[in-house]
């Protein structure tokens, strides 16, 4: 083992916001957000890839804070469950719709849940429910046996559908 | 006059908007300044003993600023256990954990030794280097083989495996088998799961040096028990110890209980005089956080010619695991659960406790309730198949009637109480689900699905359930000076929006929105006393609670305003945050007023007889249990060839009494019901003949998933209990306890071709697959 | 469950990321790290050095020319799941890459860390086996290709020397109209694979079976191509018949157990989803045929 820590500075965009920190090379992404830039929103269910909780967006795609490390976002964007709503506070569709459906219960496995969704439905506003399922099978939820996540992931692909068009 | 304008609506949680959009405060999650955090040194071996570690090079490590074992601890600590949860008479061994082993560890993954850094990479790195001189020992690896003799004992110090040993029953068993037409036996053999809330536990803690005080935080559901602990453990009082619960992510029942963290992680913050965080990681979640459901039943039921049930007797081992944190309740639960909604004239049943050398048991969704319902509802489809009865109907034939509530079963249940049924329609719960289901329609639907070469089956899956156990939950509501009303409770939420059910009915009480009332639970330093969130008895003890300290605040509200105006009681109203005088041009005060005069302005005088502050508190203690109950029909389809099974068609009937807010009890029962999938298809601890557990990842470990948990069917009955004011029952477990028994009978169903019993769940394909092969094997043996 | 220590190097081309393979002790290359680094936080990995490859924009990208494919080591899984121009003339790896994981995972996760990691579940191996592929590996000294079939030294032990990168993976593809089939068993989606099969078919101009070529995986060391089965196959006609003999040797062989599966299990399913991928594989193709 080195006896300094390996670490560097980095600089990312994350939820429009830049930033330019240090961090150890040893650091997920997920650690890096929540200890080195203090967003707790994003977090970690199991650390080895399964359960989905610790899923961020990089440059619009969702990927595992966990099985990322924070040194290799230098340069991207980031977004996090902090950065869904607008500027003014509105609540995105997406966020709009769990409200609306119970679409959570503890609420600890949502962040990753919606940034999974924010970029599926993003691509795929027409997805229907087995599409949707199957989008959603890299999270796991233990509270809610998901039937309410999907019809808020129905109802908030309605809705932008209906923003698209207007 | 109560209004209703919140209880019974979908009203939208108050919980929502913080957690959707990161604002939710999570224990990992807590920025407290100088804040040191922890990772433990766990035992690699299912039993060993050890007497030295050594710690001299973790400890040397750059950021390290402390290893200790149970050597280390403080004075108070040194020969003290963590706390038995539930004492029992019938206890033969109350044995607990140590806060860290002093010189023997009886599971995989009990700790040995504690490391604090400046952050848990470092004290990862330094746990690397702890090294104890581990003498390994044989390990008892399942509760059947454990009760054998010459079976290894679980702890050294003792000379078999037996923690405790009840026996139940009630009526003559012997005549009844005598006088049976026909008798049915079976042994089931429901296996160990786990909770997985998606936050593993946690702990921090600080102590004020200044006031000799602790502040712990810790995502439990029993922060009470917590307080207890630690202030037993370092004789302190209770002013001295304030335990918070922050958001907790999900709980389950393994939150419901004291851990050795609970206990350590202070004393570290004590000695280092700094705050010290422990943030469980998933292995360590698979590796000591307690588990359940792993039991034997040898059960044999008798009827008479017509499927009419005379007696049940059998034997019952359960597996405590490697401690008793929580005694023996659930085997308990177990035995007194078993003969659900149905008349059982004459009932026995032998309990063993065993000691394993694996993770403890505690109540886990559903608390030994779901086995118990296994074996009772596969009992009813063996006599349903012994006799060429239809499984409905042969339940039909033996359930309670409504006319006979309240019904005694004949038993004492866990609270002391007898087993005394308050309300519920068994026989309409059962009609209903069935209806929802088309079960009438089925055997057509399944002639049609045969001749396509498609193995489609049916299950049903009956149940009751003791809910709302006291001995109390409190709840102080207060109206604030600045207007809002706030109400603080002992109980601990972990995801079932008790902020939104409890301010729905003090806000029908108060006549105010939701929005206008603060809810603050789960801590010790607003609520004295605290029984915590298992059993499914929040909405039942803390929600009555609110009620009537609601009711009471009303009054002192109305009697103020009253005499400010100098008016009678009765001509004053409350009105979205005030007290008017009835009529169009009434004078009014508002809460705000209301309040800032009543909490100590000079000048102002009570009232005659009114008390200061606006608050008022109470605490629920219900005479008993409450029943809830429900009949859940599980559809599915298997694939005979490779054992895959899919889920159909789910279809819920659920009494919880009095629904304070649908949408919510839907989420519970939907969610109880993908738990229940998981445990009768998924979910299973595996641990090799040493007790070494093989399933320590989610990879191995198979949680259900969006794609595996079909959208349930859910109808609402409701039988209002007179047990409390709110005529509610508990909801927060009866989705999962009657899903094993209902999807395993279903998988059975679709495999009546093969002529097959299944007889444990989880039934994997696997199993399944082996199941056709051994009843072709059989058939070809016949002829 | 943090990582142990390592230093992190980020290699900016080819040549930068070969000299740092040859230079570096006890150094791992780092992909799409959906594999590596869920064992390096379980700590069952520990490096001191790692390379990270995904600034390495030189080795990703799928060419498709003459009739032959090169996939690039560091493309995406997802860009090899979405691609419409491979989903047309090799239409199996759109199936298969419908079983890799998660959408969060793919988009990380490359077709090279998928081939050095070498998983014997994994479905790239077991393509890359399929289609008799070839894998390119780039080191200081220059470029070696390996076959397929002689890569795979043992359980999750490819052929690959210290110092080298894997860079590419190139395959011939099959005739136009030729039939395919790949499913593989699991009780959840995107799970490591119980057993699973993929089947690629041609058939000749009298409806015979001109080639075959199928491979099963999860079920042993590595991806296991079946050269018995496809050699009964090759010149008959299909039929339920052929394809249950094909399926029982198909099974007739070692696989592995583990704590949760089997040996027998194993077997058993390798047999129904031999005859399963067969069936619909030959059924493609004669679709094709007849269009």
């Amino acid at each position: 083992m080195p006896d300094a820590l390996p670490r560097r500075r980095i600089t990312l965009t994350v939820n429009g916001k830049e930033h330019s920190a240090e961090t150890e090379d040893r650091y997920s992404l997920a650690d890096f957000l929540r200890h080195g830039l203090g967003l707790t929103g994003t977090h970690l269910g199991c650390e080895h890839g399964v359960c989905g909780a610790c899923t961020v967006l990089v440059n619009g795609e969702a990927v595992r804070g966990c099985l990322m490390l924070a040194v290799q976002a230098e340069g991207c964007r980031v977004t996090t469950i902090e950065g869904l709503a607008d500027d003014d506070g509105a609540l995105s569709p997406l966020q709009q719709a769990f409200m609306d459906n119970h679409g959570l219960q503890c609420g600890f496995c949502t962040p990753g849940i919606l940034t999974t969704l924010t970029a599926y439905l993003r691509d795929h506003p027409n997805a229907d429910e087995p599409e949707i399922r199957e989008a959603l099978s890299g999270n796991i939820c233990r509270c809610t046996g998901y039937d309410t996540i999907v019809r808020a992931a129905l109802a908030a692909a309605r809705t932008i559908r209906e923003g698209a068009k207007a | 006059m109560s209004s209703t304008a919140f209880v019974g609506q979908r009203v939208k949680r108050l919980e929502d908007p913080d957690l959707l959009t990161g604002k939710g405060q999570f224990l990992d999650d807590l920025k407290l300044p100088g804040l040191l955090e922890a990772a433990f040194v766990r035992s690699p071996f299912a039993h060993a003993t050890f007497t030295e570690i050594d710690a001299e090079e973790a400890r040397a490590m750059p950021g390290v600023h402390a290893v200790l074992t149970a050597r280390d601890l403080p004075a108070e600590m040194q020969g003290q256990r963590i706390l038995l949860q539930v004492p029992h008479p019938q206890i033969t061994n109350a044995v607990t954990q140590e806060p860290l082993a002093s010189r023997e560890v009886c599971f995989v993954g009990e700790a040995v030794a504690v490391v604090i850094a400046d952050n848990r990479h470092l004290a990862e790195d330094a746990a690397e280097r702890v090294i104890v001189d581990w003498e390994p020992l044989p390990a008892a690896s399942h509760c059947d083989a454990a009760l054998k003799p010459g079976a290894p004992v679980t702890h050294s110090s003792m000379t078999d495996n037996i923690a405790g040993r009840l026996n139940l029953g009630y009526g003559d068993v012997d005549a009844a088998f005598r006088n049976a037409a026909h008798v049915v036996e079976e042994r089931y053999a429901p296996h160990r799961g786990t909770g997985h809330p998606m936050e593993c536990r946690g702990v921090a803690a600080v102590y004020d040096v200044v006031g000799d005080a602790f502040r712990i935080w810790t995502s439990t559901q029993t922060p009470h028990n917590t307080q207890r602990a630690v202030i037993d453990m370092f004789g302190l009082s209770e002013d001295k110890v304030r335990v918070i619960t922050p958001d907790v992510g999900g709980g389950f029942g393994p939150k419901n209980q004291v851990y050795p963290e609970e206990l350590v992680i202070p004393a570290a913050a004590r000695l280092l005089g700094r705050p010290v965080k422990w943030a469980e990681d998933r292995r360590e979640h698979f590796l000591t956080t307690t588990q359940e459901r792993d039991q034997v039943w040898d059960v044999a039921a008798a009827v008479d010619a017509d499927g009419v049930l005379l007696g049940v007797k059998g034997t019952l081992i359960h597996d405590a695991g490697a401690y008793l944190p929580w005694g023996i309740i659930m085997p308990y639960i177990s035995a007194t659960t078993l003969p659900g909604p149905y008349k059982l004239p004459a009932y026995r049943m032998a309990v063993t406790v065993a000691f394993t050398n694996l993770v403890p048991t505690t109540p886990l969704r559903g608390a030994g309730r779901p086995q118990a319902v296994f074996a009772m509802e596969r009992l009813m489809d063996a006599v349903a198949q012994k006799l060429g009865l239809d499984p409905a109907e042969v339940r039909r034939r033996n359930f309670i009637q409504a006319d006979e509530m309240p019904y005694d079963m004949g038993l004492t249940y866990r609270d002391g109480a007898p087993v005394m049924y308050d309300t519920g329609d068994y026989p309409q719960a059962q009609a209903l689900a069935l209806a929802k289901a088309g079960y009438d329609d089925f055997p057509a639907r399944q002639k049609a699905a045969l001749a396509q070469g498609r193995h489609i089956g049916i299950g049903i899956g009956n149940y009751v359930e003791g809910t709302g156990l006291g001995p109390f939950e409190g709840a102080t509501i207060r109206i604030l000076t600045n207007g809002r009303v706030a109400i603080y409770t002992g109980a601990a939420a972990a995801g079932q929006a008790h902020r939104t059910t409890l301010a729905q009915i003090c806000a029908d009480e108060m006549n105010v929105d939701v929005t206008d009332i603060d809810v603050v639970g789960g801590d010790t330093g607003v609520m004295p006393r605290g029984a915590g969130t298992y059993a499914s008895r929040i909405t039942v003890n803390a929600g009555s609670s609110v009620r009537v300290a609601s009711i009471e605040l009303r009054g002192k509200a109305l009697a103020l305003a009253a005499a400010k105006f100098d008016v009678k009681p009765e001509d004053v109203e409350l009105t979205h945050g005030a007290v008017r005088i009835k009529g169009e041009q009434g004078d009014s005060i508002t809460f705000e007023e209301l309040a800032k005069m009543t909490s100590g302005m000079p000048g102002y005088a009570l009232p005659k007889g009114v008390k200061p502050d606006l608050e008022a508190s109470g605490y629920f203690t219900p005479p008993q249990a409450t029943y809830s109950n429900g009949s859940h029909v599980a559809e599915v389809e298997v694939d005979a060839e490779t054992g895959q099974v899919k889920i159909l068609k789910y279809t819920v009937v659920h009494d919880c009494g009095t629904v304070i807010n649908p949408m919510l009890v839907d989420g519970q029962v939907q969610g109880g019901v993908a738990h229940g999938i998981g445990n009768a298809l998924l979910e299973r601890m595996v641990f090799d003949a040493d007790a070494n557990p093989l399933t320590t990842t989610f990879a191995d470990y198979l949680m259900p998933t969006a794609e595996l948990v079909p959208d349930c069917d859910i109808v609402h009955m409701e039988s209002p209990t007179p047990l409390n004011p709110l005529g509610a029952k508990g909801a927060g477990e009866g989705g999962t306890i009657p899903a094993p028994a209902a999807i395993v009978a279903a998988v059975e169903s679709a495999l009546t071709p093969f002529g097959l019993r299944i007889t444990d769940c989880p039934i994997t394909p696997q199993r399944i697959v082996e199941l056709i092969q051994t009843a072709q094997e059989t058939i070809q043996e016949d002829h | 469950m943090k990582p142990a220590p390592f230093t992190y190097h980020r290699a900016g081309s080819l040549a930068e990321a070969a000299e740092m393979a040859a230079t570096l002790d006890n150094a791992r290359l780092l992909s799409g790290g959906q594999s590596l680094m869920a064992m390096m936080n379980l700590r069952y990995v520990a490096v001191d050095h790692l390379i990270d490859l995904n600034p390495v924009a030189e080795i990703a990208g799928i060419a498709i020319d003459g009739g032959r494919v090169t996939l690039g080591a560091m493309t995406r899984q997802r860009a090899v799941l979405e691609s419409d121009a491979l989903a047309a003339c090799c239409p199996i790896l759109r199936e298969a890459l419908g079983f890799v994981g998660h959408v969060q995972t793919r988009n990380r996760g490359t077709v090279g860390g998928s081939l050095a990691h070498l998983d014997p579940a994994a479905e790239l191996p077991g393509m890359a086996a399929l289609l008799d592929a070839e894998i390119t590996l780039t080191s200081r000294g220059g470029a070696r290709t390996v076959a397929m079939a002689d890569y795979p030294q043992g359980y999750m032990t490819p052929d690959i020397v210290d110092g080298e990168i894997l860079t590419s993976v190139a395959f011939d593809l099959w005739p136009e109209g030729h039939g395919w089939d790949f499913r593989e068993f699991a009780q959840r989606h995107g799970d490591f694979a119980m057993a699973g099969v993929g089947s690629l078919i041609a058939l000749d101009a009298d409806g015979r079976i001109g080639r075959a070529a199928v491979i099963l995986i999860g079920v042993g060391d590595g991806p296991l191509r079946l050269r018995d089965v496809e050699d009964i196959l090759t010149d008959e006609a299909p039929s339920g018949a052929l394809f249950a003999a094909a399926a029982a040797m198909a099974a007739a062989r070692p696989m592995s157990a583990d704590a949760l599966v089997t040996e027998a299990y194993r077997q058993h399913l390798s047999r129904v989803l031999v005859r399963r991928s067969l069936t619909r594989a030959c059924a493609r193709a004669t679709e094709a045929a007849h269009a």
